[in-house]
């Protein structure tokens, strides 16, 4: 500390400068052309103007990249130190989310703080991310067997989620669960361990679906049947289908998709952008996009193991695998492969509290590409 | 802090005990499991997009096509009837109406109570509306009131700002310029039921409207148009985002009658308030230029909906204003009958012009007595006297040689109890000529008795006014014209219409010379029975034929005493008084039939009737005009 604050103090430009270089600025350039095409899609879905949608959208944005730098300066330590305060303040707030919150569609989802919505549960699976890779990068491979240490962590992913699942908001619940289990897969679990809990979870499926409210049973039925209720809670299903059928190979040209343009799909600058997307486009467009979402994926998480340290390659992985689980929710919603949660694309979707989270997330994986050879409060074992 | 600690401590050793990270290796290889599941999904996910958007595309852009396109109907306007001088009989009047749009408005009480404040709502309207309010989608008009008066109008655009929704809307009702004048014939319409909007979507459209008699019924399809249709975009709540294609439709088919309303009304006022049906037609054509039935209704009650008060007094009215008298009131014709049993008699050869047959003043058949009208019956008289003085006896001799079956089947070439196939109205009736057959179908015995009274018209013998005029045209130019009433349809004349078009009917011309003569006897010559039918009008001479038809059996214990009298009987047992004629005499022309129900004697009350029709008639000429001859008409007024 004492060396790097000389560092700072005398060439305080320089280091920055060199850490900004540091920055995988390939990766940076797919994240803004990710976002280009979400302004794209907003734009169309706005009517054909910015005003509603795309304009403030890209604000946001370039809010997003200014912040992502600045965290992708952080080194790990400080962020690991943040981890502690960061989770517990999401943990308020998605008390306070219970409470307090915005009822929207059945659910209570989003609080208004300094007349911003905010949804405390984006911030909680940051949060955990940082805090489950700032726990595991202190136990050594072998004490990973002994379940005494994976108790805590367990619990740390335990809490959000039960919070989450209280809102009551499945799919974010479930992504939550997730992403905690593939950072106990990738911090070297033992597979038996691993058996040991998937092996009961039929049951507990079976469980969990008598505890489901109602209208999260309708989204199972209309997922099974979309037909039996056109009008009803099948139609977002049905419309979403139709309109990306309607796309074809080459797609209705761009802001002449039909469905999206005549409002009959729904929410098609939040949840449905893609179907949007894909109607206008065509499977050529929305083939593109799945492929640069994919190569956001597979660029964090090879960032993720290019990280020496295991806080980095948790980290890493982490916000690649909450990024992915985003992705991969949403799309299989609006292709109708599994029941619709309101689950935005990230990047794309319309969406302040999303689109900052998401951001933040890249910080963080962007530090840890930043500080990739940096080994810090490492247990003996892990370190390279 | 902490971490510092540790890796001060740690550095070194390491390397010498594991000589690789362990940690690093194996998250190395579980991040490749995951990678490939990530991939994996992803590529199911585009796969799957595949089969959306290529594979089965065609059959979710059919969806698509039907989740944009909304075809919107709209009613044409109906074709207008005019009669055969062009002048309207049936139009389409512009209906201002005030619609309510709930959509554009907050408070909809508010909205009606501040419109009921300006143009009344009656309680049977809010409910509608109310009902209407709940069922359909708010940015679905909603109808107020319609037939908005000027005055009303003025109003609700004045007060417009305090009366957020309402919009006032045009649409288009039937009218009848005559009223009740022509309601027989032009019939009415009303909405459509809702078991015909079941098997026809199209007339569920506002505005439309179904022919539910006379040329209005019949002609339906044709004077319906085309439905128009308007083909847009929409969105997901059904708002019209874009037109993309407008069929204007097609107006219905302007219809014109052989009718000539001046004519019409000329007869109407001739019948004045008798309980009577007259028809006037061409007799060489077949085109009827006056159908008159009255009493009469008024068409226009029909469209917005007959009170039930004006039902029950229609229903239970005896003198029928709602039945077409000249096609559906069936009459025994009485006398008028006559003619036909002559020519029947004719053709079989059972009388011969000359042939003499001698009246008492009774005739006993099978041991039934029959009377004569005249009790002191007419002597020895032929044929042509037979018709002249109309002698009951000599025609129940007729009718006994001849046969009914001879009879019947040569009145119905006469069109006496047949089918008139051209004549565009609903509800005709056919009428009976009764034979044998037809009494045995029925189980019952035909006896002699039933021929001799049928040899006057009497009996089963049942006609329609039309049937006798049709009858008149054809003794008058022993061609089988067809009456018919529409001239023609979009401009194109119907076949009938050519003079040419009737044939001649199968029976010797001398055969119709000496029924002529007979019936120019009735007329013209002194001591026929209808004196008071002869025209005043100097060269033209009519023929005719009187008939007094009586709906109940005169007993022989009445008929003795002396003191019968027709006249004496209540109203609706008195006889029907029927003429029919033709003219001009040398020339035929025109021919009519009258029936005056309970009219009591033809003679006396049919026809100078007759005559008065036929005066108008020739005076009026319709047949010769191309334009309506009014000054003509103003002048015989004067004279």
């Amino acid at each position: 500390m004492k060396f790097q604050k000389r560092l700072l103090r005398a060439e305080p430009n320089f280091q920055i400068l060199t850490k900004l270089w540091q920055v995988n600025w390939l990766y940076v350039l797919l994240i803004c052309a990710l976002a280009v095409v979400g302004y794209g899609a907003l734009y169309s879905a706005g009517g054909g103007t910015s005003r509603p949608f795309a304009g403030p959208q890209s604000i946001r944005f370039c809010f997003g990249v200014v912040m992502m730098l600045g965290i992708s300066l952080m080194s790990p330590g400080i962020l690991a130190r943040m981890a502690w305060p960061l989770y517990i303040f999401s943990l308020i707030l998605l008390v306070a989310v219970l409470r307090m919150g915005h009822v929207g569609k059945g659910a209570e989802r989003w609080l208004m703080l300094g007349g911003m919505q905010v949804q405390p549960s984006e911030l909680a699976k940051i949060a955990l991310v940082l805090m489950l890779a700032a726990w595991f990068h202190k136990i050594s491979y072998r004490r990973m067997g002994n379940p005494l240490f994976l108790a805590p962590p367990a619990l740390m992913v335990l809490v959000p989620v039960a919070l989450v699942l209280k809102e009551p908001n499945l799919g974010t619940a479930v992504i939550i669960g997730t992403v905690g289990a593939c950072m106990f897969f990738a911090a070297g679990m033992r597979l038996w361990q691993i058996a040991l809990l998937i092996l009961p979870m039929p049951f507990l499926a079976k469980i969990a679906y008598g505890h489901l409210h109602d209208y999260q049973k309708a989204r199972v039925t209309t997922f099974l049947h979309p037909e039996s209720d056109p009008l009803g809670a099948g139609y977002n299903i049905i419309q979403s289908k139709i309109a990306l059928g309607s796309g074809g190979m080459w797609g209705q040209g761009y802001l002449h998709g039909t469905q999206g343009q005549l409002n009959f799909l729904p929410e098609k600058q939040t949840d449905f952008i893609f179907t949007m997307i894909a109607e206008e486009w065509g499977y050529v467009g929305g083939v593109t996009v799945i492929g640069m979402l994919l190569l956001l994926v597979f660029g964090g998480m090879l960032i993720a193991m290019r990280s020496r340290n295991q806080f980095g390659r948790l980290l890493g992985l982490g916000i690649s695998v909450n990024f992915f689980l985003y992705c991969a929710v949403n799309l299989s919603m609006v292709m109708g492969a599994i029941p619709v949660g309101g689950v935005p694309l990230p990047l794309i979707s319309y969406g302040g509290s999303a689109m900052l989270m998401v951001m933040f997330g890249f910080g963080l994986l962007m530090s840890a590409w930043v500080h990739r050879n940096d080994t810090f409060g490492e247990t003996l074992e892990n370190r390279d | 802090m902490k971490f510092r600690k540790k890796k001060s401590g740690n550095r070194l050793m390491s390397r010498p005990e594991e000589g690789k990270n362990p940690s690093r290796g194996v998250f190395t290889r579980r991040a490749l499991v995951l990678m490939a599941a990530q991939g994996a999904v992803l590529g199911a996910l585009g796969e799957r997009l595949y089969g959306l958007q290529v594979l089965n595309g065609s059959h979710y852009a059919k969806l698509a096509e039907n989740n944009r396109l909304s075809k919107r109907f709209f009613a044409p306007p109906r074709g207008r009837i005019t009669d055969r001088f062009g002048i309207s009989v049936a139009s389409n009047r512009i209906n201002w109406r005030a619609l309510l749009l709930a959509e554009e408005t907050t408070d909809i009480a508010g909205t009606l109570e501040r419109f009921g404040q300006l143009v009344p709502l009656e309680p049977r309207d809010l409910t509608r509306i109310e009902h209407e309010l709940k069922h359909k989608r708010r940015f679905i008009p909603i109808m107020l009131r319609d037939f908005l008066s000027w005055d009303d109008m003025a109003r609700l655009e004045l007060n417009m700002p305090s009366l957020p929704g309402v919009l006032i809307d045009v649409g288009t009702t039937r009218v009848y310029p005559f009223g009740p004048l022509l309601a027989h014939v032009v019939g009415y319409v009303a909405p459509p039921a809702e078991k015909d909007v079941v098997h026809n979507a199209e007339l569920a459209l506002p505005g439309m409207r179904v022919g539910r008699s006379g040329i209005e019924q019949t002609q339906d399809g044709n004077l319906r148009g085309q439905v128009g249709s308007v083909e847009m975009e929409v969105n997901a709540v059904g708002r019209v985002m874009a037109e993309l294609d407008r069929d204007e439709g097609l107006a219905g088919d302007e219809i014109a009658l052989t009718i000539d309303s001046g004519l019409q009304q000329q007869v109407l006022g001739r019948i004045a308030d008798q309980s009577a049906s007259a028809v006037v037609m061409d007799c060489r054509n077949g085109e009827v230029l006056a159908m008159v039935s009255n009493p009469s209704f008024d068409p226009s009650l029909f469209d917005s909906g007959v009170s039930q008060a004006q039902w029950i007094e229609w229903t239970n009215n005896s003198q029928t204003p709602l039945i077409n008298k000249a096609v559906s009131g069936l009459y025994p014709p009485g006398s008028t009958f006559k003619p036909a049993v002559a020519m029947a008699a004719l053709r079989a050869g059972t009388l011969s012009p000359s042939d003499r047959i001698s009246c008492p003043g009774y005739i006993d058949v099978g041991g039934t007595r029959f009377h004569c009208w005249s009790r002191y019956g007419h002597g020895s008289i032929n044929l042509r006297q037979g018709l002249k003085y109309s002698c009951d006896v000599f025609f129940y001799e007729v009718a006994r040689r001849t046969g009914m079956d001879a009879i019947a089947a040569t009145s119905e070439l006469f069109g006496l109890g047949a089918k008139l196939p051209e004549i565009e109205l609903p509800h005709v009736r056919q009428g009976l000529i009764p034979t044998p057959t037809w009494r045995r179908k029925h189980g019952h015995h035909w006896n002699g008795g039933d021929t001799i009274v049928s040899g006057i018209g009497q009996g089963f013998v049942q006609v329609t006014p039309l049937q006798l005029a049709t009858y008149a045209s054809r003794i008058a130019t022993g061609r089988d014209v067809q009456p018919h009433l529409i001239r023609s349809i979009a401009g194109r004349t119907a076949a009938l219409t050519d003079l040419g078009h009737a044939s001649g009917m199968d029976m010797p011309d001398q055969f119709f010379q000496d029924i002529r003569a007979g019936m120019f006897a009735v007329v013209n010559e002194e001591g026929g029975t209808a004196p008071k039918a002869r025209l005043d009008i100097p060269g033209v001479q009519m023929a005719g034929k009187t008939g007094s038809a009586q709906v109940r059996r005169v007993s022989r214990a009445m008929r003795e005493s002396g003191h019968f009298n027709s006249a004496n009987l209540p109203w609706e047992y008195r006889p029907h008084a029927l003429f029919i004629c033709y003219a001009p005499y040398d020339a035929p022309r025109y021919a009519t039939a009258v029936v005056i129900e309970h009219g009591n004697a033809g003679a006396d009350v049919a026809a100078p009737l007759a005559r008065d029709i036929m005066t108008d008639t020739l005076r009026r000429d319709p047949v010769n005009h191309r334009e309506p001859p009014g000054q003509e008409v103003a002048q015989a007024e004067v004279d």
